[in-house]
């Protein structure tokens, strides 16, 4: 997944998560953190799906998670990711809460199990651009 | 209520397979101009049309576009996007016009070229659309994934394995093979799905659907209509909706879905429950979702569903059959087609007479729709009778 990662497709910029991508930039992990009822929230939104609020902050995410599902990925949807299949496709579930989709990377990745820890690291896509990625830490 | 308040008239599938002669709005005519000629309406007594989308022609305004591509000038018309779920749920809005008496005939149609409207690449990548533009497409996820998420997870948490998923693959190529309408395909066995080429774990090619031409309608009216049609119609006894969410991330469980929600109000509208259907049409895009969907529906307990097709249960002839025309792995999916060609087989299974695959018990029939990664949910039960 390192070799040749800028090609791979950049995310498409939405305002609502404007913080979040800026924070990515310097290898952090933020997310919405609803001051109405301190949960942490992840698609970015307005509005906080449990309880309707529009007050929050980014706050700071530990980055540790557990693997919730995943899937090797043999037929690639394009000539960049057909380059580096096949790779792993995984759920994770933070720490603080939120569930994300990401890539599992690292040497190691192709052995990722339901229930692994994993943290997060960053990784390229283009000069202006980092998404999060995760490692395997144990299983 | 709905419930006896629409009957489904008349019921068509386009040719399916590849038909590279048509355009996907041609397919859409055939389908429509087959179901009215089996209900024995006309496109003169259509006053309502429904259609869903098109991925190949994708018209700013599909429903007008269909409209004026027919040559009808309806006063009820709309194009709706719920996936799969897109004939359940266009179903229920024109049940809702009949029995509101904004519409008295509903013509509902959908489909498109998708097998030769574009480039197999193409169509992938087209489908991909349903994943997250910013949190799920940067990693390279295809449609597939985001099923094989699930298959993952529930084959951890309930033991459902990779070959009760391939007996279902199996037994719509069974009934596929039955089907006269289906594209020829040779029978296959456990070993050959297991065999087949890995697409995204656990799913290989014969676990995903077919990318077929094909389109797919209904007439609907009200039961005002039962005595004048060509043929005996299928009577809306419960329909349901649930939607809980689009991408697969934002799915609270991925062993818990909305198809226990719209499968329970559809069993209270119709005054029935799991135990009084004589046969099912679930949505099988992957060989995982009609095993989650039996669960889901009260058809096999939790963690029974893989059961349910490795026993034989769900053949034709067995205590249960389902996706007897050999649904969208075996017999047609295109874009929103795969629901409406389960509907129709429900109508003509209901009526009886269609030979080989022609199940004992046709009373009651169970149309689950589903669209999106197990988003969106629409369960139909349809009656040979009111009830």
């Amino acid at each position: 997944m390192d070799d040749g990662a800028a090609d791979l497709p950049a995310p498409y910029l939405s305002a609502d998560a404007g913080p979040y991508w800026r924070a990515a930039q310097e290898d952090r992990l933020v997310m919405q953190l609803c001051y109405g009822c301190g949960s942490y929230r992840f698609f970015p939104g307005l509005l906080c799906p449990k309880c309707g609020s529009d007050e929050q902050v980014w706050g700071p995410c530990s980055g540790q998670g557990t693997v919730y599902s995943l899937t090797m990925v043999h037929r690639a949807p394009n000539p960049a990711f057909r380059s580096i299949a096949p790779y792993i496709v995984a759920l994770i579930d933070l720490e603080e809460g939120p569930r994300m989709m990401a890539n599992i990377v690292g040497a190691d990745r192709l052995e990722t199990a339901i229930g692994d820890r994993v943290k997060v690291c960053f990784e390229a896509r283009g000069p202006e651009i980092k998404v999060p990625q995760f490692v395997r830490v144990g299983s | 209520m709905l419930r006896n308040k629409a009957i489904i008239a008349g019921a068509a599938d386009s040719d399916v397979g590849k038909t590279p002669h048509m355009s996907g709005l041609a397919l859409n005519a055939q389908a429509a101009q087959r179901a009215l000629d089996d209900s024995g309406l006309s496109l003169d007594d259509v006053d309502g049309l429904i259609t869903a989308y098109s991925m190949t022609e994708p018209y700013f305004m599909l429903g007008s576009v269909m409209a004026e591509y027919l040559g009808i000038e309806p006063t009820f018309c709309a194009s709706l996007t719920v996936g799969g779920a897109t004939p359940g749920a266009a179903l229920h809005q024109a049940a809702m016009a009949i029995a509101a008496g904004e519409a008295h005939v509903v013509l509902i149609t959908v489909g498109e070229n998708r097998a030769t409207g574009q480039s197999r690449n193409d169509a992938v990548k087209a489908l991909s659309h349903v994943g997250h533009p910013a949190f799920e497409m940067p990693y390279g996820p295809i449609v597939p994934s985001f099923y094989a998420l699930i298959a993952q997870r529930y084959m951890h948490e309930y033991g459902t394995t990779r070959e009760q998923m391939a007996h279902v693959a199996v037994a719509a190529r069974e009934h596929a093979r039955q089907n006269p309408a289906a594209p020829a395909a040779k029978a296959i066995e456990v070993a050959d799905v297991l065999a087949s080429k890995p697409i995204s774990e656990p799913l290989n090619l014969l676990d995903c659907c077919l990318i077929s031409d094909a389109a797919s309608a209904i007439v609907v009216t009200a039961p005002d209509r039962a005595g004048d049609l060509a043929n005996p119609p299928a009577w809306l006894l419960g329909i349901g909706q649930c939607h809980t969410h689009e991408h697969v991330t934002m799915a609270k469980d991925l062993t818990q879905f909305g198809s226990a929600t719209s499968g329970a109000a559809a069993y209270k509208m119709a005054g029935l429950g799991p135990a009084d259907v004589d046969f099912a049409e679930l949505y099988d895009c992957f060989t995982i979702v009609p095993i989650i969907e039996a669960e889901e529906l009260g058809l096999a307990a939790k963690g029974a569903g893989g059961q349910l097709f490795e026993s034989g249960e769900s053949r034709i002839g067995g205590r249960l059959p389902i996706n007897t025309h050999g649904g969208l792995l075996s017999y047609a999916q295109a874009g929103a087609s795969g629901g409406m060609h389960a509907i129709v087989e429900a109508v003509r299974q209901l009526r009886g007479g269609e030979g080989l695959r022609q199940v004992a018990k046709h009373d009651i029939a169970l149309v689950h729709t589903e669209g999106g990664v197990l988003s969106s949910h629409v369960t139909i039960i349809l009656g040979r009778d009111a009830h």
